[in-house]
């Protein structure tokens, strides 16, 4: 399999309605741990997955992958959408736009939904599940087709520990398993647990970036050493 | 009040007397209308689930048209069809006109902008829900059409009721193309303008009482073969 990355972020700007919504940003992502993007809100962070993934027109610069394969990548949105189907359907959604034959289907479909522990909700209709398996259910679907990057934007806000915890544990796996993650959140905690680099955003641009130890133990910008103690960042 | 009543009866003593004109009548209205039914569905749920999809120069004209085309007069179409398929006109070589089929084309005009109104109005807000979802899974247009109509079936099939509805109950535009031609043409709506003519109020209100009869018939039958009522599964 030829590999993406690493994805060069060249000068990229988006506005919207006249208004600078980043850039400009220059960044490169190099194949390796967990990438996790932190600052308040406002500050890029989705706009940022969303111009990496694809999904976010730009108006000026250039996004640029080492192999360029959409199917090759996926993303986890903040508030999860679940097709109106079945969780297994849900689930057999990807595979099947991809022409995964049925019985490959069904196999991997069991196997991730046992990992997420919905196994007996097989046949729910998964507008029916709480928020936090609703969660579990996206990223499951965005990962069955055990995508090189994934792109996950707050996928546990408004989650309990419990949830969370599993979550995390299911990234981790991955990201062990050779997925390159590439996460928004608003917890440190999550980030210091995750992250092999972080990327602190404000008002657009990237304020900071470097290893997680190095980011969060000696913040080099009283931006950042604010948003880390938990002040007001604007 | 008396009229009422003697239709109720009139009514009462065709059914359980499976009068073989009220049989022969009731299998027409069905035949003409489903079949338009079917003929407007295939045309107009794609064009919703289009228009909600695809941008385009002059879209919101199209929609607009296709809303106010929901008004459209059934006797202007019943007069448009006439002139269009009777002798002199470009397609009078068929020889369609007073048949069943002449009927169909009338109803399938009538009802595809109403269906394809609903249908896209339908559509558009579940493709505010999927938008994110399936541009991130890199779909083509037309995969996105199948998922939107599949997933949205049920609030289709309420356009395709109101379609139903509006097809079995029109007179204006099938008494124009069909002439109500006793064993060819004639169906429950221009049987009951016929006997109304006639003075025969009670055979029309019991004529009135099986339409509606039949209309209850069909559609509870659609829902429940389409399970609408049931979300926990699929």
């Amino acid at each position: 399999m030829t590999q993406m990355l690493p994805l060069a972020l060249t000068d990229v700007t988006v506005r919207r309605r006249g208004k600078r919504i980043i850039g400009p940003v220059t960044h490169r992502l190099e194949q390796g741990p967990p990438t996790i993007v932190i600052g308040p809100n406002g500050s890029g962070k989705t706009t940022l997955l969303r111009v990496m993934h694809g999904i976010e027109r730009i108006n000026a610069g250039q996004v640029a992958w080492t192999h360029d394969a959409p199917d090759q990548q996926a993303f986890v949105f903040q508030s999860p959408i679940v097709l109106r189907r079945s969780v297994a359907e849900n689930l057999a959604y990807p595979l099947r736009l991809a022409g995964v034959d049925k019985v490959e289907i069904t196999s991997r479909v069991t196997t991730w939904l046992a990992r997420i522990g919905l196994g007996a909700f097989a046949n729910t209709a998964a507008t029916r599940l709480s928020g936090g398996e609703r969660q579990k259910l996206a990223i499951a679907r965005a990962l069955i087709r055990t995508p090189q990057v994934l792109f996950l934007d707050e996928p546990c806000a408004n989650l309990d520990g419990h949830t969370t915890r599993e979550i995390e544990a299911l990234l981790s796996e991955t990201a062990t398993a050779g997925t390159r993650l590439i996460m928004a959140t608003h917890n440190m905690g999550q980030a210091r647990r995750l992250a092999g680099d972080v990327i602190f955003m404000l008002n657009g641009k990237i304020h900071e970036c470097g290893a997680v130890d190095y980011i969060m133990n000696t913040p080099q910008t009283p931006e950042l050493k604010a948003f880390l103690q938990g002040d007001i960042v604007t | 009040m008396n009229d009422i009543l003697q239709g109720l009866s009139a009514a009462f003593w065709l059914v359980v007397s499976l009068d073989a004109e009220l049989i022969d009548i009731s299998l027409r209205s069905l035949r003409v209308t489903l079949t338009a039914l079917f003929i407007s569905c295939i045309i107009a749920v794609p064009l919703g689930a289009y228009l909600a999809v695809q941008r385009f120069r002059y879209r919101r004209f199209v929609i607009a048209g296709i809303n106010a085309l929901m008004g459209l007069p059934p006797v202007v179409v019943g007069l448009v069809v006439y002139l269009l398929l009777s002798r002199s006109g470009p397609f009078g070589v068929l020889g369609l006109l007073f048949t069943p089929t002449a009927m169909i084309i009338a109803q399938v005009i009538i009802i595809t902008p109403l269906i394809a109104s609903i249908a896209h109005q339908a559509i558009r807000e579940l493709w505010a829900e999927y938008h994110d979802l399936l541009i991130s899974l890199n779909t083509t247009k037309w995969q996105r059409i199948k998922t939107l109509i599949w997933d949205g079936r049920r609030n289709l099939l309420t356009a395709a009721l109101a379609g139903f509805g509006r097809a079995i109950g029109e007179v204006g535009a099938i008494m124009i193309v069909g002439g109500n031609i006793d064993n060819v043409t004639r169906v429950l709506t221009t049987a009951i303008a016929l006997e109304t003519g006639k003075g025969d109020f009670a055979l029309a209100l019991g004529l009135g009482f099986v339409l509606i009869g039949l209309s209850m018939i069909v559609s509870v039958t659609i829902h429940s073969l389409s399970r609408t009522e049931r979300e926990g599964r699929w």
